[in-house]
């Protein structure tokens, strides 16, 4: 069985699944879809009281979270939309223009 | 044992479904193929079949359906005609391209409009182009025996394509023939279980069906789904050769109808070769050297083979059933080309635009047909390459 990640873009029609098929879960983690944002979220982290709130709303599952934490975006896949700053009830995320990765401030 | 049965040709291939008892139906009902999601609700409905009969709301619906339960390891079925086949049209190309072996049977007929409810090839031909291989049925038996075929052919793991078995509405579908059918037991082993390696409802491990393809590997996947195709044809002879045994009737891509030393020829499909077989015999019989090729597998079309068969003749006439508006002829007469181009000799070829609508194709315009290629052999003087025939015209026509 062919394996996610024994396919990239310089794989041959032969070594590939038919019709694309996927055989195992959670392969977009591999994939870095976080080159289409054209605005992204800061985490401030200061102000964060880690209610959680931002984790849910997330639609690309952006947000890691680690013993009770939020950790910073995750960048790789965040598609910049936005929500997690307008549920934020602490001012805790703030869009800014362009695509680029921010580290926290 | 086999038995002899007087049936129609909806009757016939919902009776090879019978046989076959598929995992799903995805049925919705249209003219001319209604008959055989009708015939197959009795089976279902007197338990003599297990198949999951889902009724719907559309062809749309009929085809998601089968592509769902393809997916998920269930061998589906489904039947349609004309505008429901137009209807179906986006989830061909996905079933192709997803690599779900489902069988539909295709019950050809004009499309709209005007609104017209008789056969012609305007509903297949449409579909030549998505990744169904398609299968043409002359009469009521090779209508039978197609679908028996069509199964082994496509869920081949080196083929996992789609199957059309295509025959003609009204004058194939509502006829009644005389037809001999296999026994169920035999159908059964030669149609074998559906056990695709990989289905969704296999727990070992989750499977993602159509997911999106990037620029970087969607032309690769089109090259595997052009090689399925193009191994499909070895496949076909193949599971002809198996049926052969099990029926004693044998089947190739086409059948060369008195092609030996033909050096005027036809190229033809479905149940018009039946009336253009009398005319041959008539004109063979008046010591002209007519033939004709009935393409059986236009998809994959069987370029090669077609252009040996044709290779020693001097003219052709390509019998089109179905107007592509292309202005240059229609799709067997644009396949049949490209597949004599390469030759370094190659006969003059025509093509001739027939039957729209269910128009009737009698001996007389077929013997007309040869007359003009006997003209044309004589005089390699072509004249128009592409007209219509059997239409009126303030014009002469043929």
């Amino acid at each position: 069985m062919i394996r996610a990640k024994d396919i990239n873009e310089t794989t041959p029609w032969q070594d590939l699944t038919p019709g694309g098929e996927i055989y195992e879960p959670g392969t977009a983690r591999y994939f870095n879809t976080g080159n289409w944002r054209t605005n992204t979220p800061v985490f401030h982290e200061q102000a964060c009281k880690h209610c959680m709130l931002c984790v849910p709303y997330c639609p690309d599952s952006s947000i890691p979270v680690k013993k009770g934490k939020r950790l910073d975006f995750d960048y790789l896949h965040c598609k910049g939309c936005g929500i997690c700053e307008a549920v934020c009830p602490f001012q805790a995320i703030t869009m800014v223009a362009g695509g680029g990765a921010h580290e926290n401030e | 044992m086999k038995m002899n049965k007087c049936l129609s040709g909806n009757e016939a291939v919902a009776y090879a479904l019978k046989q076959i008892n598929p995992d799903v139906m995805g049925a919705f009902p249209i003219t001319p193929s209604t008959e055989i999601p009708e015939y197959f609700a009795q089976y279902v409905a007197n338990g003599e079949v297990n198949t999951e009969y889902v009724t719907v709301e559309s062809e749309h619906s009929s085809m998601s359906v089968c592509i769902a339960a393809q997916a998920a390891g269930a061998r589906s079925v489904c039947a349609t005609s004309s505008c429901g086949l137009a209807l179906m049209y986006e989830l061909l190309y996905v079933a192709a391209s997803c690599r779900l072996p489902i069988t539909l049977a295709c019950v050809t007929r004009a499309l709209s409009g005007p609104i017209n409810i008789n056969h012609d090839y305007s509903d297949s031909m449409g579909a030549r182009d998505t990744g169904w291989i398609q299968l043409y049925a002359e009469n009521n038996q090779e209508a039978y025996d197609n679908m028996l075929m069509a199964m082994p052919i496509g869920e081949d793991p080196g083929v996992r394509l789609p199957v059309m078995a295509c025959m003609d509405g009204f004058i194939t579908s509502h006829a009644v023939e005389n037809i001999e059918l296999l026994e169920t037991d035999v159908v059964r082993k030669f149609v074998g279980e559906y056990n695709p390696e990989n289905y969704l409802l296999k727990k070992e491990n989750p499977l993602a069906v159509g997911p999106y393809d990037v620029s970087a590997y969607y032309m690769e996947h089109k090259v595997q789904e052009a090689m399925a195709m193009r191994a499909a044809k070895a496949r076909v002879l193949e599971v002809a050769e198996e049926f052969a045994k099990i029926s004693g009737r044998r089947y190739g891509l086409f059948e060369a109808y008195r092609m030996e030393d033909a050096e005027l020829a036809l190229v033809i499909m479905g149940s018009s070769a039946g009336t253009a077989k009398a005319a041959v015999d008539q004109l063979r019989e008046d010591g002209v050297k007519a033939g004709l090729v009935k393409i059986r597998v236009f998809r994959p079309f069987p370029g090669e083979e077609l252009a040996r068969a044709l290779a020693h003749t001097k003219a052709v006439a390509v019998m089109d059933k179905s107007e592509g508006f292309s202005a240059n002829g229609g799709p067997l007469f644009a396949d049949t080309c490209s597949a004599l181009y390469n030759l370094r000799e190659r006969p003059h070829v025509i093509d001739i635009v027939y039957g729209l609508g269910g128009r009737d194709l009698t001996t007389e315009s077929v013997e007309k047909v040869f007359r003009r290629l006997e003209s044309i052999a004589a005089t390699g003087e072509l004249g128009p390459v592409y007209t219509h025939l059997g239409h009126r015209s303030k014009e002469e026509t043929a």
